[in-house]
C-alpha cells in the first residue's frame, strides 16, 4: 500500500518534470528540470530496492552528463527571438510518424505484460549465488551479459577515440 | 517504534546541528592557525581568545541586506546556494562516527544509517554539489563569476575522475561499498588501508583539496583574478551558505579520508596488543581526531602553499594524477588476484 502510494508520486513527479523539460523556454532551467527528473528517476529504483542503479543513475546521469549539457547550453547562447526557431528543415511528418510509432510500441508493451502476468518465480529463480544488490548486478554482468557488457564498453571505447580525433584534427 | 522513528530522527538532528556548529567553529579555527602562521593573533575582540567570533560573524551575515540582482535570472539564483549546501549536509547520513555502542541500556550504532552502497552515495551526492556552483555562476548574469563557475566545475569535474579512481582501489581492498564494512575490513586485515594503499592515500588527499576549491587550488576564488569568485553578486545569509557548504565539503573530505584510509573509529595499530590501553579513548574520540588532523592540514596547507596557475592544475590533474591512479588500480587489483 505505502509502496504503491510511493510509487505513484514518484511517477507523478517524473512526468510532471519530463513535461516542464520539454514546454520550458528557458533551456538551462529544462536541463534544471531534467536534473530533477533524474533524480526521481533515481528514488524509483530505490523504491525496486535497486540502490546501486539509484547511485549510478544520480552519478552518470544527474551527476555527470547533464553537467556537459548544462555546459553546451550556457557556453551556446540560445537566448533567440521566438521567429528564429522557424526552421524550414524541419521534418513534422517524420517527427510526428516517430512519435507514433514509439506510441504503438508502449501500447504493445502495455497489452503484452497485463496479457501475461509476471514470471516472477522464473525471476527469483535466476538469481546469482550472491548477496548484495552491487555484488548481484556485477555477477550478473560478468556472467549472463558478458558479451552485451564486453559490447557496450567497445563503444564506448570507440566514441571516445572518435571524441579525441574530432576535438584534436592535428595529432 | 522508537528503533525505526526516533533514534533515526534523533541521529539527524545531532548530526546536522554539530555539524553546523563545527563548520562555523572551522572557520574561527582556519582564521585563528592562518594568523599564527603569519605572527598575527587573529579574532581577539568577541569573547575570551575570540571564541564567540562564528556567532557575532553568523548574526552580522543574517542582519545584511540580501540583494538580488536585477538582470539576475531570480529562480536559479535564489536555488544554487540551496542545490551547493544540501549535497554537503546530506553526505553525512552514511559516515560512520563510531561503532555500536551501549547507550542508556540500548544499543545505539554511531552513523544515521548503513547502506550497502555508502561509497558510491557519497560520490554521486557530490557530484549533484556542482550544479551550486555552475547555476550561481550563471544565474548572476556577470563576468566574473560565470568565469569562475567555469573554471570550479571543470576543476571539479577534473579532479573526480581521479579521486573516484583511488576510491575504487579502497572499495577493491575491502570488498565492499558500506562504509561501515570498510571499516570493519580494516579492522579485520588488521592495518589501516592508508599503509597498504599510499598512492591511493596522497592522490585522494591532493584531489580532496581540488574538489573543495581549497588552496593551493582555489582559482575559483583567486581574488586578483577574478574579485570574488563565484559567489561575487551573493550577500548575506545566501552569501554564507556557500561558504558554509565550502566548509562542510571541507569535513566531509576528512571523515571520508579518515573512513577510507586511517580506519575510522579504530585506535592507532588495531592489531598490537601493546596497545590495547588506548581503549580507554572512545571509538569515536579516535575519529574525530584523525578527522580534526585533516582538516587541520588543510589549513595548514592554505597557510603555505602559493596558488596554482590554471594550466598547471589541469596538467596535474589530467596527466599526472589520473594516469597514477589508474596505475595504482591496476596494481591493486594485479596484488589482488595474485594473493587470492
Amino acid at each position: 500500500m505505502g509502496e504503491a502510494i510511493a510509487f505513484y508520486v514518484i511517477a507523478a513527479f517524473i512526468l510532471g518534470f519530463a513535461v516542464l523539460v520539454v514546454s520550458t523556454k528557458d533551456t538551462v532551467h529544462s536541463v534544471l528540470f531534467l536534473v530533477l527528473d533524474f533524480l526521481f528517476v533515481a528514488a524509483l529504483y530505490v523504491l525496486l530496492q535497486a540502490p546501486f542503479l539509484a547511485a549510478i543513475q544520480i552519478l552518470v546521469y544527474a551527476g555527470g552528463i547533464v553537467v556537459l549539457y548544462l555546459f553546451v547550453v550556457m557556453l551556446v547562447n540560445l537566448k533567440r527571438p521566438p521567429e528564429a526557431h522557424q526552421d524550414p528543415h524541419r521534418r513534422t511528418k517524420l517527427g510526428l510518424g516517430l512519435a507514433a510509432a514509439v506510441l504503438l510500441e508502449l501500447g504493445a508493451i502495455l497489452v503484452y505484460t497485463s496479457t501475461r502476468p509476471a514470471t516472477a518465480a522464473a525471476a527469483t529463480a535466476a538469481l546469482p549465488p550472491v548477496t548484495g544488490n552491487t555484488e548481484q548486478v556485477g555477477w550478473l554482468l560478468y556472467t549472463n551479459y558478458l558479451i552485451p557488457f564486453e559490447i557496450a564498453s567497445m563503444l564506448l571505447l570507440v566514441a571516445m577515440i572518435g571524441a579525441i580525433i574530432l576535438a584534436k584534427r592535428e595529432l | 517504534m522508537i528503533d525505526t522513528f526516533v533514534i533515526p530522527l534523533l541521529k539527524i538532528v545531532i548530526v546536522l546541528n554539530a555539524t553546523l556548529v563545527a563548520v562555523t567553529y572551522m572557520v574561527l579555527l582556519e582564521r585563528k592557525v592562518i594568523a599564527w602562521a603569519q605572527s598575527r593573533l587573529g579574532p581577539m575582540r568577541v569573547g575570551p581568545y575570540g571564541v564567540l567570533q562564528p556567532i557575532a560573524d553568523a548574526v552580522k551575515l543574517m542582519i545584511k541586506e540580501d540583494i538580488t540582482p536585477v538582470r539576475a535570472d531570480k529562480w536559479v539564483f535564489t536555488a544554487a546556494p540551496i542545490i551547493s549546501m544540501v549535497p554537503a549536509l546530506i553526505v553525512y547520513a552514511v559516515i560512520p562516527f563510531g561503532p555500536e555502542v551501549n547507550l542508556f541500556g540500548r544499543q545505539v550504532s554511531l552513523y544515521v544509517t548503513d547502506v550497502n552502497v555508502g561509497l558510491l552515495y557519497i560520490v554521486s551526492v557530490a557530484s549533484v554539489g556542482v550544479y551550486g556552483i555552475i547555476l550561481a555562476g550563471y544565474a548572476s548574469n556577470s563576468k566574473y563569476p560565470l568565469l569562475a563557475s567555469l573554471r570550479a566545475s571543470a576543476q571539479l569535474i577534473s579532479y573526480e575522475v581521479a579521486v573516484t579512481l583511488t576510491l575504487v582501489s579502497v572499495i577493491l581492498m575491502a570488498g565492499t561499498l558500506s562504509m561501515v564494512g570498510i571499516v570493519r575490513a580494516q579492522e579485520s586485515g588488521h592495518v589501516w588501508f592508508a599503509f597498504v594503499q599510499p598512492v591511493a592515500f596522497v592522490i585522494f588527499f591532493i584531489g580532496g583539496l581540488a574538489e573543495t576549491n581549497r588552496a593551493p587550488f582555489d582559482l575559483p576564488e583567486a581574488e586578483q583574478e577574478l574579485t570574488g569568485g563565484f559567489h561575487t553578486e551573493y550577500s548575506g545569509m545566501r552569501f554564507a551558505l556557500f561558504f558554509l557548504a565550502e566548509y562542510a565539503n571541507m569535513i566531509v573530505v576528512s571523515s571520508v579520508a579518515t573512513t577510507l584510509f586511517l580506519g575510522g573509529w579504530l585506535r592507532p595499530f588495531p592489531n598490537v596488543a601493546a596497545l590495547a590501553f588506548l581503549d580507554f579513548v572512545p571509538a569515536w574520540m579516535w575519529f574525530l581526531v584523525k578527522s580534526f588532523v585533516f582538516l587541520y592540514i588543510f589549513i595548514w596547507v592554505r597557510a603555505t602553499l602559493p596558488r596554482y596557475r590554471y594550466d598547471q592544475l589541469m596538467r596535474l590533474g589530467w596527466k599526472f594524477l589520473i594516469p597514477l591512479a589508474i596505475a595504482n588500480l591496476v596494481v591493486t587489483g594485479i596484488v589482488k588476484v595474485l594473493l587470492l
